[in-house]
Formats: structure tokens, C-alpha cells, sequence
């Protein structure tokens, strides 16, 4: 059957988190991009939500079980209140959803517990490197057997509080493979550089990560001996993104209609002026569109289909454009104002830019 | 529960109307695509008999099994797909031939109206004729000369005769899709549009029944088209043409309110999917083509790369399924909340706007990606970048339900947002 309607609990989730994305994440979110930085309690209310926790069985310290619908519904919400904020409150996720989805048992009992017990803390990931043809399948970051360990060498970027972090999920090519290694925090050759600077994100504390001949037991490759497929991850990633930046294109769909009602033009309000309404309903239906694909992936992935991969795909494909169009259109319907760093449309301009550039930046 | 599993009872439908959209309409395509105004009879004959022999079902959402009082407690768990169901078909018969698919008899537009706003006795009298040994078709004539998407311009008139318990009909109605098929080639029927009252403007717009052979009413021309050449489209010419009574469909009377006219209007909530579901049809057909021809041609399309390490084409295929499985889902939703009786006028438009988009996008892109081939008649693509406008067009131009959407998203009437 065909339904649309999500299930009571996950409406009770997307009603708790709404409310912490408007009420905190949005509140703060201005001050945090002009600031460069996030409170600690904001990301801990937030985490406090449990969204991580109850995606992960009892088995591992969690209270539930990992659905991408769930994921999908609640990293859209999330980021309707703010990017930078709700990709900080899942920063941890970035280290233990592929360990969920491709570690080995032991390696499940063993980093899983840690990252969820307690408040949040920075376990995170490192993925993208500074390279204009940068591809996940195509790592520079080599990784190379060396007696019962792993030597990685190479450089990381936009690694989410690497400052200071637990541990990190690192990429690396090994024999040409992209696969997983757990890292500890205060791994011997890891360096942590620059605070880096973007167009957007500018809450996220994001950096460039060094990893010279880091030694790696090879218990800690993700998956153990066999290692595991990229796919899944990437699905997981792809939706979660896709998802969030369906999530900033209706923050500023919404703020736009907004505006657009109150706003007085030549006797009327600007959104009774046809050019604009048009805009107004092309967003709408765009937003509509993509986010019905970007379900049915999330769908798929948690059906265990082989096609969820490549529907997960067409998902953020769809969805960076969709938040390009509507972010860019919501600063032209506020006009001169839109360009004014009072209103937040800029700011969900910049950040609706990244979604094609953010691989693995969010994973459900 | 948020759930895409096509439901059983709709995937049978699927294959089977793959197997006549395959074997039936693609080998005639473009013959009827060069003979314009030329009736496929051998497909329209084949189709009359399978569709009688599944039991009679039509086109038009089945009202029967709904409407009996004391549907079992088992029909509880089965969730309603009839428009779920149809939308389907029309998908999958577009996907073969959407100039065909509007040749296929049985109720159609006319058909749904009738459903949507008939007494009981009306569904009865009307509706019945589509299970006899011929096939009859329907059609639906609300445009007129001067009246396109403002149809409050309508200025067709039906005036009660009280001597005679008559309307009389006066006026021209055009691009009436299969009107020829409806009025003159079979025992059919026509829905037309007409005002009670000129007065009262919207409030005296109605409905009523023209059967085939009604003195008065006369199919004038028949247009010639850019695309789904093989569906005819008239002219009909309305001249003191005497309807009985009770062929008017809903009140005779006009009140002060245009609910009547907004309940008509209420129709298009389940044909603009529909619509909808013709555009991606098409559209499905075109980028299948476009994929086919690329491999045969050893370009192979690689899906997971970031945007900077794609290639053009590459990009523009990826586009065009993200467009096209988009539109169905959208469609799909619109005809889920229309089978669950959800109000869905804004999902409705959404879909067609959506759908009349992309599938305009998409096969102009395919021409434009295949060379010569894609500009060619050797090849289907250039008829379905013809026959894609067409969605783009009627049920409300993309115009059209842009405006409803907006003024649906936006809490606007009609007079706040024109």
C-alpha cells in the first residue's frame, strides 16, 4: 500500500523536535553564525531528544531501532530550525551509524555504548578531502596493512569538531577501496589544523585533519577482516542530507510566505502580485516533490532493497537543487531585505549552496 | 505508517495494461501519429472487448461498490484504490501511447462528472451504456471560444422551456477531446457547460447530459493538432438543442452561493492527477528510450559521482529520473488523498503543475540529447516531445493550477489572488 501519513511515535518526534528546532535552534542560530560558534547547552538539549539513542537496540545501551524514515523526518525537522545546530546535535552519529550498519559484533559493543551513555561528546567523522575532484570512492588518504595493523596517512577536511574529538570514523583507500577506520582521539600522527572557513555553516566548528602513518589495530577497520560495502553508508548519509536540505528549503519557504503576506506593494501585499505567488507555488511543489523521494528512499533503505542505493542517490540529486532554487528565490522575495543579515534568508542561502558539497556531513 | 509498496491489485493492473500498451498501441504509434483524424478502430474494438471481459470496468472511478450501504465488514481492511487504481492505468497506457490512451471507450471526463455530481438514477441511465456489445465513449465540453481557463466567461446558455420541461442549449463549445467519437461514431455522450442563468454568473453555471444523436447538436470541426494527433478534438455547435429535464446534473435551481460551480470544480481535485499520471507515463517512456539508445551506444551513465565529476549527459539523465519518480510520487499522494477522501485541491495542482513540467523538460532535453536520432520520426521521441504539451496545457494550464496552489498555500480566494 501507498501511505503518507507518518506513524503516531514518529509524530511525537517530529513534534518534540520541532519545537526544540524553533524555539532553540532558530533562536540561536543568527548569533551562532555571526559568532562561529554553538553553546554547549543548546547541542545538549537537542541531543537530549534521543533521536541517536533511540535508534540504536538495547543490545548497544540505545532504546530502539534504527528506522531511515524516522531519520529522514527527524534530520528534516531538525534543520528546519538551523543547519549548522542540527548537524552539531548529529555530529555523533557520524561515528556510530556506520559502526550500527557495518561493524563487526565487538566492535558494536565496544564504541557504540560509549557515544550514547552519557552527554553528548565529539565522536565524529572524517571523509572529505580538499580536492576539486574530490569522490567518496576515490580517497587520497591511503590506509596500508603493516603487521597486524593499519598505517592511514593523508589529509581530511571539514571534520566536525575534530577539536578535542573522541574519536573519529576516518575514510581511507585501502587497495583502492573506501573503508572505515576507528580512530581514537589521541591517536599517535594525528593533527588537527585550522579551523576552516566556508561560505556557510559558519557554527559548525569545522577542520582540516592530518594523519601521518597513524597506526590503526586492524580490529578497528570497520567490519573487521572483511571490511564492508560504502553503499549503505552513503545511502544513509544521501538521505539524511537530502532530508536537511528539504528542511532549509521550507524554513525559507515558510519565512518567505511570510514576508510576502505582510508586505504592502502598489495597494496589495507582495504575495497577491501573480510573479511572486508563481514563485511561492513552484517552491511549495518542488519541496513536495523531493521530499516524497527522499521518503520513499529512506523507505527502501529500511525495506533492505538494492535499489534504496541508487533512489537515495536521485534523492540528494534532487534535493541540492531544490535548496538551491527555493533559498535563492526566498532572498529575491524579500528583495533588498533578503540580502540584510537581519533576516535569516541569506544565511539559508549559503548553507542551501553546501548540500551538494556536504558528503557525509549527516547520516541517519 | 509511511509506506511505497505498490498495493498487489494495482501492480496485476500494471502488467497486464504493459502487455496491451506493448503489443496494442507502440506498433501502431506512429502510424496513427501520420494519419491524423484517422479512428484506430482494431484497438479501440480490442479494448471494448478486454475491458468487458475484466467485468466492465471503465475509466471512470467505480462508484458501485462504495456506494452500497452494507459493505461488508471485510471491505474495511482493504484501503481504497480506485483513483490510486486509475491513475495507475493512465500511467502505464501514456507510457504506450497517450493520444491512445484518450481513444480507449468507456467513461472518461463526461463519465466523471456524472460520478462526481449524478443522482443516482443519472449514474444509472448514463453510465450504463459503456457495458454493451460496441464501444462508447464520452467527453466533456466546458471551453468555448472566448472562455478558456476563465471559465466564469462561459456563455453557453441552458433556459428551462416550462411549457415543455425542456433545457434549451445554445451556444459552441470547442476542444472537446474524443467529442467526435462520443457524439457521432458511437451511442455516446457529452458533458457540456452552460449557464441556467446569465445573470447570476458563476452561480448559474451547470452541467448537463448531451446524448449522441440529440436534435441540435452539431460537431462543426475537428482540429489539427501539434501532438496526440490520433484523439480527436471538436467543435460542437449547439443550436435550440432540447435537453429533458433530467439531464442536468446537480440543483436546477441557482442560489445566491457558486457552491454548485465550486463543487464542479471539486472534479478536477481527482482529473488533475490523472493528467498528471499521463505526463509521467510519457515521461517514463522518453528517459527508458533515451537510456536504451545511450547504451546501445556504450555511454554508460554512473550514478554516486559528485556533481563537479559528471558528465553532461550524465547529469541530464540522473535529472530526468530524479524528475520523473519525483512527479509519480506526487501524483500518487494526490490520488491517495483523493481515495481516502482527504481534501487534496493543492496536492492536486502541485502534481499536474509538477508532472506538465517535467514531462515538457524531459523530452525536450531527449531530442536535444539524441541528435539527429532524437529530432527524427524514425524514432518515437519526437512525437512524445508533441504529445508532452498537451499535459502542460489542459485540466487547467500550468498557469493555472500554479494559482491554485499558491492560493491554496498562501490561505488566498480567488479575489486575493487572481
Amino acid at each position: 500500500m501507498y501511505s503518507f501519513q507518518p506513524s503516531e511515535e514518529q509524530q511525537m518526534l517530529v513534534d518534540a523536535i520541532k519545537r526544540y528546532a524553533m524555539d532553540d535552534l532558530r533562536a540561536a542560530a543568527r548569533d551562532a553564525d555571526e559568532e562561529g560558534t554553538l553553546p554547549p547547552k543548546l547541542i545538549e538539549k537537542g541531543w537530549e531528544l534521543g533521536y541517536l539513542q533511540a535508534s540504536i537496540p538495547e543490545a548497544y545501551t540505545g532504546f530502539g531501532e534504527r528506522s531511515a524514515v524516522s531519520g529522514v523526518l527527524a534530520a528534516e525537522e531538525m534543520a528546519y530550525g538551523d543547519l549548522s545546530g542540527a548537524l552539531a546535535v548529529m555530529t555523533p552519529g557520524l561515528f556510530s551509524t556506520p559502526i550500527l550498519l557495518a561493524g563487526t559484533e565487538e566492535q558494536k559493543a565496544e564504541f557504540i555504548p560509549p557515544v550514547i551513555e552519557m552527554e553528548w561528546k565529539p565522536f565524529t567523522a572524517a571523509l572529505m578531502e580538499h580536492r576539486v575532484d574530490f569522490d567518496v570512492n576515490e580517497l587520497k588518504t591511503i590506509a596500508e596493512a603493516d603487521g597486524d595493523s593499519y598505517l592511514i596517512t593523508g589529509e581530511k577536511t571539514y571534520v566536525p569538531f575534530a577539536e578535542g574529538a573522541e574519536a573519529f570514523m576516518v575514510y581511507a583507500s585501502l587497495e583502492g577501496v573506501t573503508q572505515g577506520f576507528i580512530v581514537p582521539g589521541d591517536a599517535k600522527g594525528l593533527e588537527v589544523g585550522e579551523r576552516q572557513k566556508l561560505l556557510g555553516l559558519n557554527a559548525l566548528p569545522l577542520y582540516t585533519l592530518k594523519l601521518d602513518g597513524v597506526r590503526v589495530p586492524k580490529a578497528n577497520r570497520l567490519g573487521g577482516d572483511e571490511g564492508h560495502d560504502l553503499a549503505p553508508i552513503m545511502a544513509a548519509s544521501n538521505v539524511a542530507l537530502a532530508a536537511m536540505a528539504i528542511g532549509v528549503s521550507r524554513a525559507a519557504l515558510d519565512y518567505s510566505i511570510e514576508y510576502a503576506k505582510d508586505r504592502d506593494v502598489f495597494g496589495v501585499k507582495v504575495a497577491q502580485k501573480q510573479a511572486i505567488a508563481f514563485f511561492i507555488a513552484e517552491m511549495g511543489t518542488e519541496i513536495e516533490a523531493i521530499r516524497l523521494l527522499v521518503w520513499e528512499a529512506a523507505w527502501m533503505i529500511d525495506q533492505g532493497m538494492d535499489e534504496a542505493y541508487k533512489q537515495a542517490y536521485l534523492a540528494i540529486s534532487g534535493a541540492v537543487d531544490t535548496a538551491m532554487m527555493v533559498t535563492d528565490r526566498a532572498v529575491q522575495i524579500l528583495g533588498g531585505h533578503g540580502y540584510i543579515r537581519e533576516h535569516p534568508v541569506e544565511m539559508w542561502m549559503r548553507n542551501g549552496r553546501g548540500f551538494a558539497t556536504f558528503s557525509g556531513l549527516a547520516i541517519v | 505508517m509511511i509506506e511505497f509498496t505498490t498495493p498487489k491489485p494495482i501492480q496485476q493492473i500494471q502488467t497486464v495494461v504493459e502487455t496491451v500498451a506493448i503489443n496494442m498501441m507502440r506498433p501502431v504509434s506512429r502510424e496513427m501519429d501520420e494519419n491524423e483524424h484517422a479512428i484506430p478502430w482494431d484497438f479501440i474494438n480490442f479494448m471494448h472487448t478486454a475491458i468487458s471481459s475484466m467485468g466492465g470496468t471503465n475509466m471512470a472511478p467505480e462508484e458501485k461498490k462504495d456506494e452500497k450501504p452494507d459493505a461488508g465488514a471485510d471491505k474495511k481492511k482493504r484501503p481504497p484504490l480506485g483513483y490510486q487504481r486509475i491513475g495507475a492505468m493512465v500511467e502505464m497506457l501514456s507510457w504506450g501511447d497517450a493520444g491512445m490512451y484518450l481513444c480507449i471507450p468507456g467513461g472518461m471526463l463526461g463519465s466523471a462528472a456524472v460520478a462526481a455530481s449524478g443522482t443516482p438514477e443519472q449514474k444509472k441511465r448514463f453510465l450504463s451504456r459503456f457495458m454493451g456489445d460496441k464501444p462508447v465513449f464520452d467527453a466533456m465540453a466546458m471551453t468555448e471560444p472566448q472562455a478558456g481557463s476563465d471559465t466564469s466567461a462561459i456563455r453557453a446558455t441552458a433556459i428551462l422551456d416550462k411549457d415543455t420541461n425542456e433545457w434549451v442549449l445554445n451556444g459552441e463549445k470547442i476542444f472537446v477531446t474524443a467529442g467526435q467519437k462520443a457524439l457521432e461514431e458511437s451511442d455516446g455522450f457529452c458533458v457540456v457547460w452552460a449557464s441556467i442563468d446569465p445573470e447570476a454568473g458563476r452561480a448559474g453555471m451547470r452541467s448537463f447530459v448531451v446524448e449522441a444523436g440529440t436534435p441540435g447538436c452539431k460537431v462543426t470541426k475537428q482540429e489539427h493538432k501539434l501532438g496526440i494527433r490520433v484523439s480527436d478534438t471538436v467543435s460542437i455547435h449547439f443550436q435550440d438543442c432540447r435537453l429533458p429535464y433530467e439531464n442536468i446534473l446537480g440543483s436546477p435551481t441557482v442560489e445566491k452561493t457558486t457552491k454548485g460551480f465550486k463543487g464542479a470544480m471539486a472534479t478536477f481535485d481527482a482529473t488533475r492527477p490523472i493528467i498528471a499520471a499521463q505526463a509521467v507515463g510519457i515521461a517514463r517512456a522518453t528517459v527508458e528510450l533515451v537510456k536504451e539508445v545511450l547504451e546501445e551506444q556504450g555511454i554508460e551513465i554512473r550514478y554516486g559521482l559528485p556533481r563537479q565529476k559528471m558528465t553532461s549527459i550524465e547529469r541530464d539523465v540522473i535529472d530526468m529520473e530524479v524528475m520523473v519518480r519525483a512527479a509519480w510520487l506526487l501524483t500518487i499522494k494526490a490520488l491517495w488523498m483523493a481515495d481516502n477522501k482527504i481534501h487534496n485541491p493543492k496536492e492536486a495542482s502541485m502534481s499536474k503543475v509538477y508532472a506538465g513540467d517535467i514531462v515538457v523538460r524531459v523530452t525536450q532535453k531527449a531530442v536535444e540529447l539524441l541528435g539527429p536520432l532524437g529530432y527524427s520520426r524514425e524514432l518515437l521521441l519526437e512525437k512524445w516531445f508533441r504529445d508532452a504539451k498537451i499535459t502542460d496545457l489542459y485540466e487547467g494550464t500550468g498557469q493555472i493550477n500554479r494559482l491554485v496552489v499558491a492560493r491554496n498555500m498562501l490561505g488566498y480566494r480567488g479575489s486575493q489572488l487572481r
